[in-house]
């Protein structure tokens, strides 16, 4: 992977809400087409990266972010048009959310936002994200039925289905596995292992294991603060610098 | 091991007590409505016919129906509507989806509080100052309605901003996350999610309107008129102040005709709530997470 692009390079990242700091990054590079790991306890920063990666600083007054963040050679702070932006970056909540609308308008939601109106070229849409996120076969008879009443696991496959159906370039996944059983996080960790042949994935993460199943490469956030960054494996043969990163892989706090 | 102490015994009672007396307070408040509408068809329902819903007054109102009244009240309260509804859900969709808390907003939203705050006696010279006089619509439909629908406002305003509000956030950001724009996540997703909430506002306005008598007193109603309105800048009459000229302002009135009227009052509201009820129960179904 040496020499690989860069897709998002992050320089000087400092997030603020009100006057705390929630977060400081001097350098983070992530490159293209990888699954980039993120780990760290709750209040780490780990969320607040994603926001501040898609600027959702917009919607909450308090947040307030300074410094680079660079999305495929563009400063994202100087975007003018945030909803371009936001469209090429597909985002999962930890927990799922299906909104109040039927399966097909779930995934035709975004491309029905940004024009498009064809009926033919919907349903093709919705089938393909439908089925590169694994929920096809499941839901391919009641396409008309609210997205919102299906069960947890298939509402987060939904979720990405929707995520997909955006053609994004960064898929940002937060804790995704949280309100999920196992048996459906080991199908979509299977779907992200596919994906990363088409975009770049960042994977925040509480499950130190999933990382080490994933991701080529991990940071570790620790108390707003990047503590370390590095191939995944090394966190798991004790080839970490910091002895912070060592005890939580090893499971001695967090 | 799981032997009653005195404590215990006590403490039981006293639940017991509570739970009856206070269902029993709760029962009586049937009383006061059952009274009404007896007492209303009782002495009101065998006058009411085809006859008296749809003919005018006769006899210095002493006799004959109550049409003109009927649909005075109609075309106040639809009017109003139209007025009022636009107004308080754009608002309520501004102060709960658009601004962030600043001094403005905090005026805004007790300015909305005072408003529901006003009496109706207010609101009708009010009302006469501004619509009557100044804007220079004279008494008229028109000045009345907007007077009882600047009264409603804050009933709108309010029921819509507690019904976005439910509207869990989780919706929002996964819509923003997409890149949608502030005004495609509240069309699509937020609005449709308030809508019953929304229509409680409105049918809580519509049965305030309709039973309003001192707002529409000076801006629009007429004691009596010899013919039907003929646009929103004409007088009519209505039914609030139909009843209460018969009751006490005209001799010679045959005790049971303002029970009449007012039993023709209070099914029209009823109606009208039913109505809204069921479309909401309708919207409800159509829309859950």
């Amino acid at each position: 992977m040496v020499g690989a692009a860069i897709e998002l390079l992050v320089q000087d990242l400092t997030i603020r809400y009100d006057n705390d700091i929630a977060l400081r990054v001097d350098k983070l590079e992530i490159r293209k087409n990888e699954i980039f790991g993120i780990i760290g306890p709750a209040g780490s920063g780990k969320t607040s990266f994603l926001n501040a990666i898609n600027r959702m600083d917009e919607f909450n007054d308090s947040m307030n972010v300074q410094g680079s963040i660079n999305f495929g050679g563009l400063e994202v702070s100087r975007v003018k048009n945030v909803y371009a932006l936001r469209k090429k970056i597909g985002v999962v909540f930890p927990l799922p959310v299906g909104l109040p609308l039927s399966i097909y308008e779930n995934v035709a939601l975004s491309p029905r936002l940004s024009g498009v109106k064809d009926k033919t070229k919907l349903d093709e849409i919705v089938e393909r994200c439908l089925i590169r996120a694994a929920l096809w076969e499941e839901v391919k008879d009641r396409l008309h039925q609210l997205g919102s009443l299906l069960s947890g696991g298939q509402q987060q496959r939904l979720t990405i289905a929707r995520a997909l159906s955006q053609e994004p370039k960064l898929l940002l996944l937060d804790e995704f596995s949280i309100a999920v059983d196992p048996v459906t996080t080991m199908r979509i960790e299977d779907v992200l292992k596919e994906l990363k042949k088409e975009m770049t994935v960042v994977l925040v993460t509480n499950l130190v294991q999933q990382v080490r199943r994933l991701s080529e490469r991990t940071a570790f956030f620790l108390n707003g603060e990047l503590v370390e960054v590095g191939e995944t494996e090394d966190f798991f043969t004790g080839v970490v610098e910091d002895q912070r990163t060592r005890d939580y892989v090893e499971g001695r706090f967090g | 091991m799981f032997q009653s102490t005195e404590l215990n015994r006590r403490n039981h009672s006293v639940q017991k007590l509570v739970s009856i007396l206070f269902g029993v307070v709760t029962c009586l408040l049937i009383v006061p409505v059952l009274t009404i509408m007896t007492v209303l068809v009782y002495k009101g329902g065998p006058n009411i016919s085809f006859e008296f819903l749809f003919s005018a007054p006769t006899n210095g109102m002493t006799a004959g129906g109550i049409f003109p009244a009927l649909l005075g009240t109609i075309l106040l309260v639809v009017v109003a509507l139209i007025f009022s509804v636009p107004l308080g859900v754009a608002t309520a969709v501004y102060l709960s989806e658009y601004a962030s808390d600043t001094w403005l907003t905090r005026l805004i939203n007790l300015a909305i509080i005072n408003l529901a705050g006003v009496p109706s006696i207010v609101h009708a010279l009010f009302g006469l100052g501004a619509f009557v006089i100044f804007a220079g619509f004279g008494t008229s439909i028109l000045a009345a309605s907007l007077t009882l629908g600047i009264m409603t406002l804050p009933v709108v305003i309010v029921a819509t901003r507690e019904s976005l509000q439910a509207v869990p956030p989780e919706f929002r950001m996964a819509c923003w996350g997409m890149g949608a724009t502030r005004w495609q996540t509240i069309r699509k997703v937020v609005l449709p999610n308030a809508m019953s909430g929304i229509l409680t506002g409105v049918i809580l306005e519509v049965s305030r309107t309709a039973g309003e008598t001192a707002p529409i007193m000076f801006t629009g109603a007429a004691f009596f008129l010899p013919f039907l309105p003929q646009g929103i800048l004409d007088q009519t009459m209505a039914m609030s102040l139909h009843l209460f000229v018969v009751s006490t302002q005209v001799p010679g009135v045959p005790e049971t005709l303002p029970y009449s009227v007012a039993l023709v009052l209070v099914s029209l509201v009823l109606i009208m709530n039913a109505a809204s009820i069921i479309l909401r129960a309708y919207v409800r179904g159509q829309k859950k997470w």
